[in-house]
């Protein structure tokens, strides 16, 4: 099936998403659009796919021009999609979510369960994607989860399939089963549109690049074309694809956590026995799958939950028990994963946001009351310092971009002198020049002598921040390495392999991805 | 292209949490009430005295005669097998065991049945008349409860089951006082209820309007609406609008001659029997058809429901008033029901005890009529106990039903899950 967008346009209030793009998906290929966060991509995605309404162009199937109400005509069309935040129901099984909108129904509109079953066992024989159907989808690791997506798609004969940046939460062994299928798709006759910011993988898969760049697009590339040239078009500049920092000088290790154990609500131990060390002067990424305990990990530290069991000691003095206030008092800087909900108020003014932490003590507040002048010129002066883009410090905050709110908490959480510096998630969905400063600036917090804790899920930015790296799987630290350890080691560690396993396995078997690696280090440009 | 090649290890399993914090809130109550019963009931009282069930009602075809039991010694082996079950609930917290519902249920039959031993010494209990009377007065708890699921089970937070079920006694009065038939006030009900219903849904859906607060004024509306209609045209002419027009009862042939449960279950008026089926149908439907899927998907998940086609708000508008409907034949049960007139007020806060019956039952239809009889039993103990005369006060038993409304849902509940976007307006 071939599918054309012919000057597709989208507006959201004076944000134009999408300018007059045109693109065509040829049959039988696998389509990679390249751009980076907010770019656009999506937008378009959710335009095909009939979740919103073009403000103007138009999409053509087979050269015949359609229209979709909703994801509904859509589908009928024979376009399938699999979002970057899966569309699957939680507490339902695979096969009620593969079922659902078109539910093959006996007498009564009562459900024939069987026939649902049979139809995910048929799919995923066919590929080999080894899904139970009867299985409750809240019990399935991502990876499966997402294998379930590609079934929904397929049960509905999807002849084009819309990959909504479908790496973001897999390993690289993860990703290369996806690559795998893909491959196997594709054999098939399935067209697949493959939406990404990850260069190495759209070399590795793509058999057409098209690049996008504030909703238009910027040009098409071939997938034999250098990272860095697919680099300048993505973000319109040359970029450094690394990050600049020296060998650390790491000093004592003046924080340690020993035997911390926290349980959620149900008492499943979500942090189990975790015993870490970082040293002043250094970063320690803890690295890992989403949801295997790094954000209660941080919680934890920060005071947000009560660990059952354990210590947390920083400059000698355990923080266990104490609550927030006495970690910040301790000088823990703390950026949370979610910012726009955790880390700012959206409500707020970004002067206000800047002293959220600080609003009760001179110079900001005397006598009980707030100190505006001193608000004031604390914000002019982070603002300049942490290149906020912002059009006043009286602007709500939640009215700024996802990179200019970080930049905010960064301001905040770093205006403070401090003996610990924790950031969850500290780049997710930003776009690259805001991914450059935030790391610049972690780096920098590390050479003044702060121990530094990085969670992120992104092996990129692992690799790229990481002095050690803690690999994390179910609450458990599955081993900590050196911050040059191989990506495919890191990424066997992230499903559960321990250290020496995952280097003898990963010694046999390369991923794509981790063969991308090893060619860029012996041809170094 | 073959499937993925990978060889993987298999990942270590999570260890088994050896730190588990263990609930012991059920063991301690079981055995606080356990050492209630035992003491307040087998012990301290004075013996002597026998407690007399009454069985088998006159119009019975196999006649039982009535059981007289030794009050004290009676709640004695009662509140020790209670005790018993009690030790059971420490063994199983102890070793982190889960022993399901029937532990604190058996429990709570022990406890009444002492309960009734020491209140009832020197008099005769109607042991029957109990349980039809609880089965009498939870009729609009269920049909609330069940209206509540329908509702929550599809994102919307339904607080106005209190105005629906007032607008249905109040249509329900009204249509048969006029027309004469009970039975056609019951099918006028449901359509004031789903007016409530429609009011309800398209503020929440077209509007976005808090949920909670449309509902809490929904209900005042209808108060309002209601008072001022019944102060004015039914007051003015009581015989021709709000005369009472009793459903009849009917008594299935062969099913109602059964000892206790004929007379309770099959012994009953039209909406008791509507009641059954609403419950079966709904646990059914709910979880095995097409519309039932449909309508869950979009109380977990909207967008995943829209990315698959289904108009999510479409299918809340309908279920939210199907719902009201439900909430509003209920509400039919206080007029042509129960045999009486329209009044103000006269639902009562059955609404708000109908969402609580929901919540124990776990948004499920089963579990809320099982909450509702609850409800309604404890409402009627109060009842029935005030006509034989008891030693305890009756401001205290008027507490009753609403104490175990309390405990039933704070204690008894534990985690349940609601459905996940409930009271979320949806946008794309």
């Amino acid at each position: 099936m071939k599918l054309e967008l012919r000057g597709i346009t989208k507006v959201f209030g004076s944000l134009v998403a999408n300018d007059h793009i045109d693109l065509v998906i040829e049959p039988g290929e696998i389509h990679a659009l390249l751009g980076e966060n907010g770019a656009g991509k999506s937008t378009l995605m959710n335009v095909l796919y009939g979740l919103y309404d073009p403000d103007g162009g138009e999409i053509l199937v087979d050269d015949e021009p359609v229209t979709f109400a909703g994801p509904g005509d859509a589908m009928a069309a024979g376009i399938g999609m699999v979002h970057q935040h899966f569309m699957l129901v939680p507490v339902f099984t695979v096969a009620e979510n593969v079922a659902l909108g078109h539910e093959p129904v006996r007498g009564g509109g009562l459900i024939d369960a069987r026939k649902a079953r049979t139809l995910v066992r048929e799919i995923s024989d066919r590929f080999g994607f080894e899904v139970d159907p009867g299985a409750l989808v809240e019990d399935l690791p991502v990876g499966v989860q997402q294998r379930v997506e590609i079934i929904k798609a397929l049960s509905r004969d999807a002849r084009v399939l819309i990959l909504d940046e479908p790496t973001a939460v897999l390993t690289p062994q993860e990703t290369d089963e996806l690559i795998a299928i893909m491959r196997q798709l594709k054999e098939a006759g399935t067209s697949i549109v493959f939406i990404t910011h990850k260069l190495r993988e759209v070399r590795a898969v793509a058999d057409r690049i098209t690049v996008i760049r504030r909703g238009k697009v910027v040009g098409t590339a071939d997938p034999s074309a250098p990272e860095t040239e697919l680099a300048s078009l993505m973000v319109g500049r040359s970029v450094s694809l690394g990050v600049e920092k020296a060998p650390a000088e790491a000093g004592d290790a003046t924080f340690q956590v020993r035997g911390l154990t926290v349980m959620d609500s149900v008492g499943n131990a979500v942090v189990d026995d975790v015993d870490l060390d970082v040293r002043r002067g250094e970063i320690l990424v803890v690295a890992g799958v989403q949801g295997n305990g790094q954000t209660e990990l941080t919680e934890a530290i920060l005071g947000l939950v009560q660990p059952v069991a354990g210590t947390i000691v920083l400059d000698g003095r355990n923080l266990v028990g104490g609550g927030v206030a006495k970690a910040l008092e301790a000088g823990i800087g703390y950026v949370p994963e979610d910012r726009s909900t955790d880390g700012i108020i959206g409500t707020f003014s970004v002067e206000e946001n800047l002293v959220l932490d600080l609003f009760h003590s001179p110079p900001f507040s005397r006598g009980g009351a707030l100190d505006k002048a001193a608000i004031r010129a604390n914000a002019d002066r982070r603002i300049v310092e942490f290149d906020v883009r912002t059009q006043a410090v009286t602007a709500m905050a939640g009215t700024l971009s996802g990179g200019n709110q970080q930049k905010v908490v960064l301001a905040r959480e770093m205006s403070r002198p401090l003996r610990l510096f924790i950031a969850s998630q500290p780049t997710r969905g930003l776009d690259v020049g805001s991914i450059e400063f935030v790391h610049k600036r972690i780096v920098e917090e590390r050479d003044n002598g702060t121990p530094v804790i990085i969670v992120s899920t992104e092996l990129d930015e692992v690799l790229a921040l990481g002095d050690r790296i803690a690999v994390m799987y179910r609450g458990r630290v599955v081993g900590v390495v050196p911050g040059d350890t191989d990506r495919d080691v890191l990424g066997l560690m992230m499903a559960g392999v321990p250290l020496e396993e995952a280097v003898a396995q990963a010694a046999e078997h390369h991923t794509v991805l981790g063969e991308a690696d090893i060619e860029a280090e012996e041809e170094p440009e | 292209m073959s499937a993925p090649t990978t060889t993987r290890t298999a990942p270590a399993e999570p260890r088994v949490a050896a730190l588990t914090p263990i609930s012991w809130k059920l063991p301690i109550a079981l055995t606080v009430l356990g050492l209630v019963a035992l003491v307040f009931f087998g012990i301290v009282p004075a013996g002597g005295h026998h407690t007399t069930f009454r069985i088998s009602t006159a119009s019975d075809a196999f006649q039982i005669s009535p059981v007289a039991v030794p009050s004290t010694a009676t709640a004695l082996v009662l509140s020790i097998v209670a005790l018993a079950l009690a030790g059971l609930s420490w063994w199983a917290a102890a070793g982190r065991r889960r022993l399901g519902v029937w532990l604190p249920a058996v429990f709570g039959v022990l406890w009444v049945l002492a309960f009734l031993c020491w209140a009832g010494a020197g008099k005769t209990i109607p042991l029957t008349g109990l349980l039809s009377g609880a089965l009498f007065l939870s009729v609009p708890l269920v049909f609330g409860s069940m209206s509540g699921i329908l509702c929550e089970r599809v994102g919307i937070i339904n607080i106005a089951i209190e105005g629906q079920l007032l607008g249905g006694a109040f249509l329900a009065a009204v249509v048969a006082s006029l027309s004469g038939s009970p039975y056609l006030g019951l099918v006028a009900a449901p359509i004031a209820g789903a007016l409530v219903g429609v009011l309800l849904v398209v503020f929440a859906v077209r509007y976005w309007v808090d949920q909670i607060i449309v509902g809490v004024v929904l209900n005042v509306l209808v108060i309002g609406v209601t008072n001022y209609l019944f102060s004015t045209v039914l007051t003015n002419n009581v015989g021709t609008w709000n005369r009472r027009t009793p459903l009849p009862v009917l008594a299935v042939p062969g099913l109602s001659e059964i000892p206790v449960i004929g007379p309770v279950l099959f012994r009953q008026t039209l909406l008791v029997y509507l009641l059954y089926v609403a419950v079966v149908i709904l646990q059914i439907y709910l979880f095995r058809s097409r519309w039932g899927l449909r309508l869950r998907a979009v109380g977990e998940h909207p967008k995943a429901a829209d990315t698959v086609g289904i108009n999510v708000n479409r299918t809340r508008i309908r279920n939210t008033i199907l719902g009201g409907a439900v909430a509003g034949l209920g509400g039919a049960f206080f007029t042509v029901g129960a045999g009486l007139a329209f009044g103000r007020e006269m639902t009562g806060g059955k609404g708000y005890i109908a969402l609580a019956a929901m919540i124990l039952g776990r948004w499920n239809p089963i579990g809320a009529l099982f909450a509702a009889l609850l409800f309604g039993f404890s409402d009627n103990l109060q009842t029935t106990l005030g006509i034989v005369g008891t030693p305890i006060p009756s401001q205290i038993m008027l507490m009753t039903p609403y104490v175990v409304t309390i405990f039933a849902v704070a204690g008894l509940v534990g985690r349940v899950r609601a459905p996940a976007s409930e009271g979320i307006p949806y946008t794309k």
